[in-house]
């Protein structure tokens, strides 16, 4: 069975429902492949090998018992490092966390807990989720299993290279700005952030509480749907949380058709900053949805070119008071610097030594964008902005029922090439940004090699929300159609990862 | 403890060269079963550091949920102050590092409190009335508890290392603040004595804070500044934190406005600072500076939704509220007919409720302010506790009162039965049977008694025999005596001029 962690979750599902494969067979089988190639990805912060295994015994035991099990029971799965976990350490990819574990569950992890899938360890991150690239995390960065040079995206690049890599076959993933989408996009992986609240957030260390959002990374639509589905739905822990039922997203995802619909093209996101060969793979896609039947509209947004300034202005602002808590007092890393001790030079020296630069960098933007005097200029204008896209997304969904744009500009960038430039990272979420800004939800699928580079091409469709079903809906037919030209998953035309422990 | 240096003017002086303004914040500590945004016990005097879930340490991935019932008090506590209640409001964030604060911001409200634009009435004990306007009440989360160990101040500068106990962070708050007041003159420490009574009776009678000063439940800020008389700008204020007791309010505001005379007497400005209050020596001392820009770096909490209130929900708790502190009192002391004087006894002696509850039980007005004005109060003031924490009921006081209507014990048995009762040796009745404690009604051995006393103190004999009737007191006594206390004075009395043949 060495192709076992090469089937789709909903494949492996349906072999262990019956019990053609066992839980264990499968867990163990993706243990081997986090042995064999993780040494050249470092996708994974810590691995779960004896946790794991014990949930798929336990699973096996249940399903030989004749216990009625969930469909995903015994599917592994990766969890980003930016949700807690009992029994596992959790380090926001920080130093100032190393070391340390939580004694509760997010509600996420207790979720995957009751659907009795085994967790295989936590993904590497941009340190608080900060960052494009992965290169911000303070345990190393990830490598593109495309393309080991080059970034898997951030700042969820651990989960994605992870499944790009055949490493899990579902992940989970945290979405402020695009750490899910963007690095979907540039492993050839599907990534969603659902509806702001669709998820509870309870136990996803916060970086930006209005933008911050879980969701699935896999490496098919349907079973992102899956996922979404045990993962979604209303937590008393969450007072932003919402009260609806999670819907009917594989149904969505299954019943895949799109004649009729109306895909509004962003007029905004494309064109200029945007690479050729993901603009040529972008209006591929379109043709094929045209032709099987969908609407293709232009639509204008044109307050989303403040999007990314008001982005970087209330998320920092929100991360500035969020990190607080970093401060050596009752968690984490404590660094007492030579001298008298005093609290305030145990925080200064336990944040100075905890924090890498960008995070710093986030906290003093934020400090004084909130500071008295300048809160109304700064923070107080970029929520006004946020209205406005807002108003821009509602006047879209008026002439659209589901918008489209590629999911980030270029392909993925160089290890290196970015990091000393922090605007030209920032510039990557041009696109995805605006979701977050609006709550609304979004999808990444791949979309083809650009001719350039022959690296993966993100498509991202947009619904309004609470209707993350339709990006499922449009997901699965633009996914089959581009799956017909390739002649199989894009993921079968990535190189083989040279074992490099 | 720092003794103070400071310069004081008599409080006299004072008052006749400047014209004090009062401002207060006080802190009102909810008695919710659980915190403002956990569910960790709302609890005093546990063992440290118990009453904590993940929520409350600030731990990494947590998220608060707003408690409804402390909504609902808070919007009580503006209904009994007068104010106006927000349709919508939200939560901020209210940045500052410090240890007691587990995520280094205190989830407060900023713009938007729950409650704004009340005012209440309150009366100093000679009866003069002053209307203090509320300029907002807001819920907020109570910080953790330090204890600085080492070090000469008790504080966190020269501690050699200090305790936390979160045990109190994020039990829910309510702050009411009140706009300036102006035009009190020499009553100032009076009103602001009067003024935190008054906030503490009003949330106790609610029912929403156990209200008690000594446990923190109700805290004071007091905030005064001094002008010259007719100058319509305020002086720079002050704020002494944290003043924890009634008298203490009194007391640091009296000190403070004779601090700040001084200082300006000496042509120096007021610096605008914190002032801390020591009981011991009964003055401040400098705390922190305080600006107005104090930069706190608000915002409105983003992991919290608004708190949407509405009209039907407000009229229902309004309609639900008991009736107010001081209209009850107005409506008892007509009720009991007692004079202003015995009244006001009977409030400071913190003893109406009690009265109200006997009466209810079934005795009379007067019956039951003696009991609870004389021999209960004076076992409290023995024992060093309230007179309700006696354990004396109104059923008991009700029982008393029919054993002594009915003859069977007289006021002085009475306190033996009450006795027997407290230390559990049964009912009222009962006592009066073990202890042997009824009046002696048999005349037999009274006229014993009566006549043992006519021949110890014939002199008394001869002159009531010759009319001197008021004499009889003396013979009277010594039956008393002889009997310990067990006979019926009246009866005695009739059976002693019976005795000598003298018309009573």
């Amino acid at each position: 069975m060495t192709d076992l962690i090469h089937l789709s979750a909903h494949s492996l599902a349906q072999k262990l429902a019956s019990k053609e494969v066992s839980a264990v067979e499968a867990t163990q089988a993706y243990l081997d492949r986090i042995d064999a190639v993780d040494g050249a990805i470092n996708a994974f912060l810590h691995v779960n090998t004896d946790e794991a295994l014990l949930v798929a015994a336990e699973v096996d035991k249940a399903r030989s018992d004749g216990d009625t099990l969930h469909p995903l029971a015994g599917v592994p799965i990766a969890v980003k490092d930016l949700i807690v976990t009992k029994g596992q350490p959790t380090t926001a990819g920080s130093k100032i966390l190393e070391g340390w574990q939580s004694p509760y569950d997010a509600t996420v992890v207790k979720k995957l807990r009751a659907a009795k899938m085994p967790i295989l360890g936590k993904t590497n991150l941009d340190e608080f989720a900060m960052g494009s690239s992965t290169e911000h995390s303070a345990y190393g960065p990830t490598r593109n299993p495309w393309d080991l040079d080059r970034i898997p995206g951030g700042s969820g690049g651990g989960s994605a290279a992870a499944v790009a890599a055949f490493e899990a076959p579902l992940a989970l993933g945290t979405d402020t700005g695009g750490s899910i989408r963007q690095p979907g996009a540039v492993t050839g992986t599907v990534g969603v952030k659902p509806t702001y609240g669709g998820v509870s957030r309870y136990g996803a260390i916060a970086m930006a509480s209005s933008l911050d959002q879980i969701g699935p990374v896999s490496r098919t639509v349907l079973d992102s749907a899956l996922l979404h589905e045990v993962i979604g739905g209303h937590d008393p822990h969450d007072s932003t949380s919402l009260t609806d039922p999670v819907g009917a997203l594989v149904e969505a995802a299954r019943m895949g058709q799109v004649e009729g619909m109306r895909i509004g093209v962003i007029k905004e996101l494309q064109g200029e900053g945007y690479q050729a060969g993901v603009l040529t793979r972008f209006s591929e896609s379109l043709e094929l949805l045209r032709s099987a039947g969908a609407e293709v509209v232009e639509v204008s947004c044109p307050n989303f070119r403040y999007a990314l300034g008001a982005y970087y202005l209330i998320m920092p602002s929100e991360a500035s008071s969020n990190l607080a808590k970093y401060d050596g007092v009752r968690f984490g890393l404590r660094v007492v610097p030579e001298g008298t001790p005093t609290i305030e030079r145990v925080m200064g020296a336990t944040r100075a030594a905890g924090f890498g630069d960008e995070v710093k960098r986030r906290i003093i933007l934020g400090t004084y964008a909130l500071s008295a005097g300048y809160y109304d200029a700064y923070y107080g204008s970029a929520q006004k902005v946020r209205t406005l896209i807002q108003r821009d997304f509602a006047a879209a969904f008026e002439q659209a029922d589901v918008l489209i744009s590629p999911t980030a500009p270029t392909t993925a960038f160089k290890l290196g090439e970015k990091i000393d430039d922090p605007l030209a990272m920032y510039l990557n979420d041009v696109a995805t940004i605006p979701a977050n800004m609006a709550g609304i939800p979004g999808l990444s699928l791949p979309g083809g090699l650009a001719d350039e580079d022959g690296l993966p091409v993100g498509i991202q469709l947009l619904a309004p929300a609470r209707k993350d079903a339709r990006l499922y809906r449009v997901g699965a037919v633009l996914e089959a159609l581009l799956e017909e030209t390739w002649g199989g998953p894009l993921l079968a035309k990535a190189p083989e990862i040279a074992g490099r422990k | 403890m720092t003794a103070a240096t400071d310069e004081i003017l008599s409080f006299e002086e004072a008052m006749e060269k400047y014209d004090p303004v009062l401002g207060f914040e006080v802190h009102v500590e909810l008695n919710t079963r659980t915190k403002m945004f956990s569910s960790a016990p709302n609890a005093f005097g546990d063992v440290p550091n118990t009453n904590v879930t993940p929520v409350d340490l600030g731990l990494p991935g947590v998220l608060p949920v707003v408690n409804g019932v402390a909504v609902e008090s808070a919007i009580k506590i503006g209904l009994a102050l007068n104010c106006k209640i927000a349709e919508k409001c939200y939560f901020a964030r209210k940045n500052y590092f410090y240890p007691d604060t587990p995520k280094n911001f205190q989830t407060s409200q900023f713009e938007d409190p729950i409650a704004y634009d009340g005012s209440i009435d309150i009366e100093l004990a000679d009866g003069t009335v002053f209307t203090v306007e509320i300029e907002r009440a807001h819920m907020e989360e109570d910080a953790g508890k330090l204890t600085h160990m080492g070090g000469a101040t008790g504080r966190i500068q020269g501690a050699d290392f200090s305790l936390v106990d979160y045990n109190r962070a994020g039990v829910p708050l309510i702050e009411i603040v009140t706009k300036p007041i102006e035009g009190v003159g020499s009553r100032a420490p009076e009103l602001a004595k009067a003024y935190v009574a008054a906030i503490r009776e009003i949330v106790k009678n609610l029912g929403v804070s156990d209200a008690r000063m000594e446990r923190g439940n109700v805290r004071c800020d007091a905030n005064v500044s001094l002008r010259p008389y007719g100058q319509e700008k305020f002086g720079t204020r002050t704020e002494t934190k944290n003043v924890n007791s009634l008298r203490a309010v009194e007391h640091a505001v009296r000190y403070e406005i004779q601090r700040h005379a001084a200082v300006l007497d000496s042509g120096t400005p007021i610096q605008q600072e914190t002032r801390h209050w020591h009981e011991d020596t009964r003055s401040t001392t400098s705390g922190r500076p305080k600006s107005d820009a104090d930069d706190y770096r608000y915002f409105p909490e983003p992991d919290l939704v608004p708190v949407v209130t509405n009209h039907a929900w407000i009229e229902k708790l309004r309609a639900e509220l008991p009736e107010p502190p001081a209209e009850r009192r107005k409506r008892l002391q007509a009720d009991w007919g007692y004079s202003d004087a015995e009244f006001r006894d009977v409030v400071n002696a913190g003893v109406m409720s009690s009265i109200e509850d006997t009466i209810a039980a079934g005795v009379s007005a007067a019956v039951a302010r003696k009991w609870w004005m004389g021999e209960i109060s004076r076992r409290a003031k023995l024992a060093d506790l309230e007179p309700a924490e006696l354990g004396v009921t109104p059923e008991l006081i009700v029982e008393l009162n029919v054993l002594i209507e009915s003859g069977k014990i007289n006021d002085k048995l009475s306190r033996d039965v009450l006795d027997g009762v407290l230390a559990g040796e049964g009912t009222p009745a009962e006592v009066v049977e073990k202890r042997g404690l009824a009046v002696v009604s048999d005349d037999g051995p009274l006229l014993e008694a009566i006549d043992g006393a006519l021949a110890a103190q014939p002199d008394v004999a001869a002159k009531i025999r010759g009319g001197k009737v008021q004499a009889v007191g003396a013979i009277v006594g010594g039956v008393m005596k002889a009997t310990r206390g067990q006979a019926d004075a009246g009866r005695v009395r009739e059976l002693i001029l019976q005795r000598l043949g003298v018309e009573g």
